[in-house]
């Protein structure tokens, strides 16, 4: 570390590309904040359709990162413990949503589970009609945000050192007291910084969303929603949503490096 | 790892380049121009026909489309986006552009009339027979959302339909609208996956989907929208964008235009 910074002239390679790349990542943001003062920043923060918008978005994200946690912790620890055939598989599968566009993730909900889908025809026979409804919304965002937290859980569990796990089976811990006691608590930073990731996706969904769950006040219109229509009509509150949403996001990032940092120590 | 590397910097340096080439090209070559036509997203079908037609016509020339909102494409013109003709589905949008200066004033002309139609369907799943049964409880409506032209002349439409069919009419049809989409587009989409029950568009989308069922909105309930088309003061290939708005009001562009739905302005 000291050689690079005796080195004068031979630094600058590193630092002109990281200031150039770094000024992408800075710019618009800066060029969103300065937009935004404004003196109605406070009537359209305030305004009924975006509080309506930023409540649905807490909600729906809450409960997507809630039924990913249920369902997913499961699902990650059988991944990181056993091994089975097409397991490769499986995994490059679950990874699939992350790098999707999320336009194809909402098309393939549709034609899924849409009413005409191919399993949603079953589910409207019995009375279940998925598009359009705030469920809608939930499932979009856990199809595209709940990998990132498999991702996570898995690398947690499977970093658990298996003395440990040998160990607790010499004293005769059983399959669940394993689980309970020695994975869930050790790799329980892992798993919390996934559920935040996961979280902050889901709470930026916009692409599946507006596809399969469609744009309605109350029901289906999250933030990125109000944001998308703000700019067809309003500038100025597709801004001041972007700035709380901005907002939101760097507040449960900034939660996930102090985690990290912790955990670091 | 070395090499992946830099077969990846060499590729990037090569796509890069081809990416570059057309700009390089326009500067040696001032034959080969790009002309970029800002155009409503209801203009999708028409226009890129039109486009071909005009290609044809002026060798050399490449017409690239940005199909959206009209107050998307007046947001990105305002912010400065590289736009030679404008062709809003209302006037609102063309009006504030003159006023602040990137349209010329008195260039904007009416280029066509739009008018509503109520979309279902193929197999009409609700069994909506008229107008009026688009307040039967229960359906499910996707309009497009107040926001952009389409969905506000919507609006305007049932606030005339309260005449005839009871004063409650526009809030009864309101109370069924499961989705406000973002563009005319996905209100189409929509009702051809069978998603809604029905929707309301332009006539010149429902002739994009000749396999759904249609309810015509007689003229005295329907509301007529007005396209306006103008070159913007900043283009850089202004002799262009003039004849490409001759072109749309030529015999040949009318002609095209009504193909796909659209009437001609009186």
């Amino acid at each position: 570390m000291n050689r690079f910074i005796r080195d004068r002239h031979l630094i600058w390679v590193f630092i002109a590309p990281s200031a150039i790349l770094f000024a992408l990542f800075a710019l618009p943001f800066f060029a969103l904040f300065e937009r935004s003062i404004a003196s109605d920043f406070f009537n359209y923060v305030f305004s009924e359709q975006a509080l309506k918008a930023l409540r649905l978005s807490l909600v729906t994200s809450t409960i997507t990162t809630g039924v990913t946690i249920i369902f997913g912790t499961p699902f990650a620890y059988l991944l990181a413990r056993w091994r089975f055939r097409f397991k490769s598989w499986l995994e490059l599968m679950i990874d699939l949503p992350i790098v999707l566009p999320p336009s194809v993730a909402g098309l393939a909900l549709l034609i899924a589970f849409g009413r005409r889908g191919l399993f949603g025809s079953t589910l409207n026979i019995i009375g279940i009609s998925l598009p359009f409804t705030t469920a809608a919304v939930v499932l979009a965002q856990t199809f595209v945000a709940a990998p990132l937290y498999l991702r996570s859980a898995r690398a947690g569990f499977a970093e658990v050192d298996k003395q440990l796990e040998e160990a607790a089976q010499v004293e005769g811990a059983n399959q669940w007291q394993l689980f309970q006691e020695v994975m869930f608590p050790l790799a329980g930073r892992a798993l919390l910084s996934g559920a935040i990731l996961t979280w902050t996706r889901a709470l930026g969904e916009f692409g599946a969303t507006i596809l399969f769950a469609g744009n309605l006040e109350g029901i289906t219109q999250t933030m990125p929603m109000a944001i998308y229509l703000g700019f067809e009509s309003e500038l100025g509150i597709a801004i001041a949503l972007s700035v709380m949403l901005v907002g939101v996001s760097a507040l449960l990032l900034g939660i996930i490096r102090k985690l990290e940092k912790d955990e670091d120590r | 790892m070395k090499r992946f590397l830099s077969l990846i910097l060499l590729l990037t340096v090569w796509l890069a380049g081809c990416a570059l080439a057309p700009m390089g090209a326009a500067t040696t070559a001032p034959e080969a121009r790009t002309l970029n036509v800002f155009a409503a997203a209801s203009l999708t079908d028409a226009f890129t026909e039109i486009g071909e037609s005009f290609q044809a016509a002026h060798p050399g020339v490449t017409v690239t489309f940005n199909f959206a909102g009209s107050q998307a494409l007046r947001t990105q013109i305002e912010e400065g986006a590289p736009a030679d003709v404008f062709a809003s589905a209302n006037q609102t949008e063309m009006d504030a552009l003159v006023t602040n200066a990137h349209v010329a004033e008195g260039t904007p002309q009416v280029f066509l009339h739009n008018k509503l139609v109520v979309i279902l369907p193929a197999d009409n799943p609700a069994a909506l027979e008229n107008l009026e049964s688009l307040s039967t409880s229960g359906i499910k409506l996707v309009l497009a959302a107040e926001e952009v032209p389409v969905g506000r002349y919507t609006r305007e439409a049932l606030d005339l339909m309260n005449g005839p069919f009871g004063s409650d009419f526009k809030d009864k049809v309101l109370a069924n609208v499961v989705s406000n989409e973002d563009n005319v587009r996905q209100v189409l989409a929509k009702v051809q996956l069978g998603e809604a029950d029905a929707g309301i568009v332009y006539t010149s989308d429902a002739v994009a989907a000749p396999e759904l069922q249609t309810i015509e909105i007689p003229v005295d309930l329907n509301v007529i929208a007005s396209y306006p088309i103008a070159p913007l003061v900043e283009s850089a290939n202004a002799d262009l964008a003039t004849a490409f708005v001759e072109y749309v009001l030529s015999p040949d562009g009318q002609a095209t235009l009504e193909k796909w739905g659209f009437a001609p302005p009186e």
